[in-house]
């Protein structure tokens, strides 16, 4: 007999490994892995950033567009109460938007003109620093984004942000009074958010990546609001800021603000 | 031998026999009825073979999300090379999830009643409006 019993075994447990392979190659054979892309018409950008041409807004008193068209565009609630409010975009008095950026004799129109504040989608984002579940994150584009399935409520991010810029969900946005919110939840194509979760301005990145301007900027009738991508020197930003004196919100604080202001 | 009490005791015994057996003679003959989710759709087939989405749809669900919040993908190109928009509820795209099993109350729900999961999704996506 030329085999032994063992090498017969060796045999047999290869020959045995061989079929074992058959199925796991059938899976793999001739079918391609998923992948997954960006739109084709998605807007791309080194670093994203705003200029808000304040001057503008003054012209227009109580003008509310951007804030409308904001908060209908991503199911934002008027919760009928300012100490639970829930805001992406709003307006402060230049004295709270730019502390240590004003004086007693400021110039009477600065002094009370409304400033559009939101999101700053800082270089250096303190928010991100503090959310212990990667929750709130830094894109590569700039863009400080929330993974609204990720966040637990812990508020961190509230208490770091030195902007207010950020909201926390007292109760249910869908039980918010219909009598401020007859038509809620506005866009049926953007989830809403519920109780327990902080909320905050997205840039419309959900806007960006199908070719569309935030919704904002589209708003805005005066063209007080643009928009573009700082690492391009010829984007819209980048030829404002060349050409304006800007100033940036609590700039002291180096978290970097990608929302520069013309006053 | 002799047993004290024994016709309480054996009357105990069949109430109590009857009572722990009652699921079973009370739905003899009976299988609750196996889900019938409706398909309501034109398209032939699903973003991934049907067999994998039946076990695994909840699986997929949670790999869209990721790719589209946290790197900001849209498309899905799937085994066979098809593509898909990312998206659970957006109605006005077609090819989202809720795009073509437009009525959740008779697919999505169908099922999950029977196996008793409530996915919280709908705390914050919106149900696509039932039409009539
Ligand atoms: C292009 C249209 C289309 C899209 C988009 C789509 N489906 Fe389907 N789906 C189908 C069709 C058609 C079938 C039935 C296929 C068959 O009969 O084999 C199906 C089957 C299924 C099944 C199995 C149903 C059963 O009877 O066992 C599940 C579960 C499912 N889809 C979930 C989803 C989820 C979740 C999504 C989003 C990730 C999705 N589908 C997106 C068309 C679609
Ligand atoms: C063929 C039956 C079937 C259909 C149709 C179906 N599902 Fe499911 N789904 C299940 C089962 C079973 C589970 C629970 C699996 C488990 O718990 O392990 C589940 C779980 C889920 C989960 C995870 C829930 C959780 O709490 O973990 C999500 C999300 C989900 N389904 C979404 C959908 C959506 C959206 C649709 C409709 C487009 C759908 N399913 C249609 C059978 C189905
Ligand atoms: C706290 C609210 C909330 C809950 C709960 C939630 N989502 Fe989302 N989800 C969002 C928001 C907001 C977005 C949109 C992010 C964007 O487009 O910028 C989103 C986006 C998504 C996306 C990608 C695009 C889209 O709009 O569909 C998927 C897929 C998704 N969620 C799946 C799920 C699934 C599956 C569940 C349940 C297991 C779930 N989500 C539960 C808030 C939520």
């Amino acid at each position: 007999m030329g085999v032994s019993r063992r090498n017969f075994l060796k045999i047999a447990g290869i020959s045995l490994l061989g079929l074992g392979a058959k199925p796991a190659y059938d899976v793999f054979a001739g079918r391609d892995l998923p992948e997954f892309a960006q739109g084709e018409e998605a807007r791309e950008a080194k670093r994203w950033a705003m200029v808000i041409d304040t001057r503008k807004c003054r012209d227009k008193d109580g003008c509310q567009d951007c804030i409308l068209a904001c908060h209908r565009a991503h199911n934002v609630p008027d919760v009928g109460n300012s100490r639970q409010e829930i805001k992406w975009i709003w307006t402060e008095p230049y004295e709270n938007a730019f502390p240590n950026q004003e004086h007693e004799f400021l110039e009477e129109t600065l002094k009370h003109r409304p400033v559009i504040v939101l999101c700053n989608h800082c270089d250096d984002p303190p928010c991100v620093r503090v959310c212990p579940t990667k929750a709130t994150f830094k894109r590569e584009d700039g863009i400080v984004m929330m993974d609204y399935h990720r966040c637990i409520g812990c508020r961190f991010c509230m208490a770091a942000c030195p902007y207010g810029s950020r909201s926390f969900n007292w109760g249910d946005p869908r039980r918010a009074p219909k009598e401020k919110n007859p038509d809620f939840p506005t866009n049926p194509n953007f989830p809403t958010r519920t109780k327990g979760v902080v909320e905050k301005c997205n840039f419309c990145e959900e806007r960006l990546v199908a070719g569309l301007l935030p919704a904002c900027v589209e708003a805005c009738k005066e063209k007080a609001l643009i928009f573009g991508d700082l690492g391009n020197p010829d984007s819209d930003v980048r030829k404002v800021l060349r050409s304006h004196y800007t100033i940036r919100r609590k700039p002291g604080l180096g978290t970097g603000p990608a929302i520069y202001y013309i006053v | 031998m002799k047993m004290y009490d024994a016709g309480k005791i054996i009357v105990g015994i069949i109430v109590f026999v009857t009572l722990i057996t009652f699921p079973f003679w009370y739905n003899r003959g009976k299988a609750a009825p196996s889900p019938k989710p409706k398909l309501l759709t034109r398209e032939k087939e699903c973003v991934e073979p049907t067999p994998y989405m039946k076990t695994s749809h909840m699986r997929l669900l949670n790999e869209w999300r990721n790719s589209v919040v946290r790197e900001g993908n849209r498309l899905y190109i799937s085994s066979n090379g098809k593509k898909y928009s990312m998206n659970l509820a957006n109605t006005s795209l077609s090819d989202s999830c809720m795009g073509c099993h437009s009525k959740k109350a008779e697919f999505c729900d169908q099922c999950h009643n029977y196996v008793g999961v409530k996915p919280y999704c709908w705390d914050c996506h919106i149900e696509p409006k039932e039409k009539r």
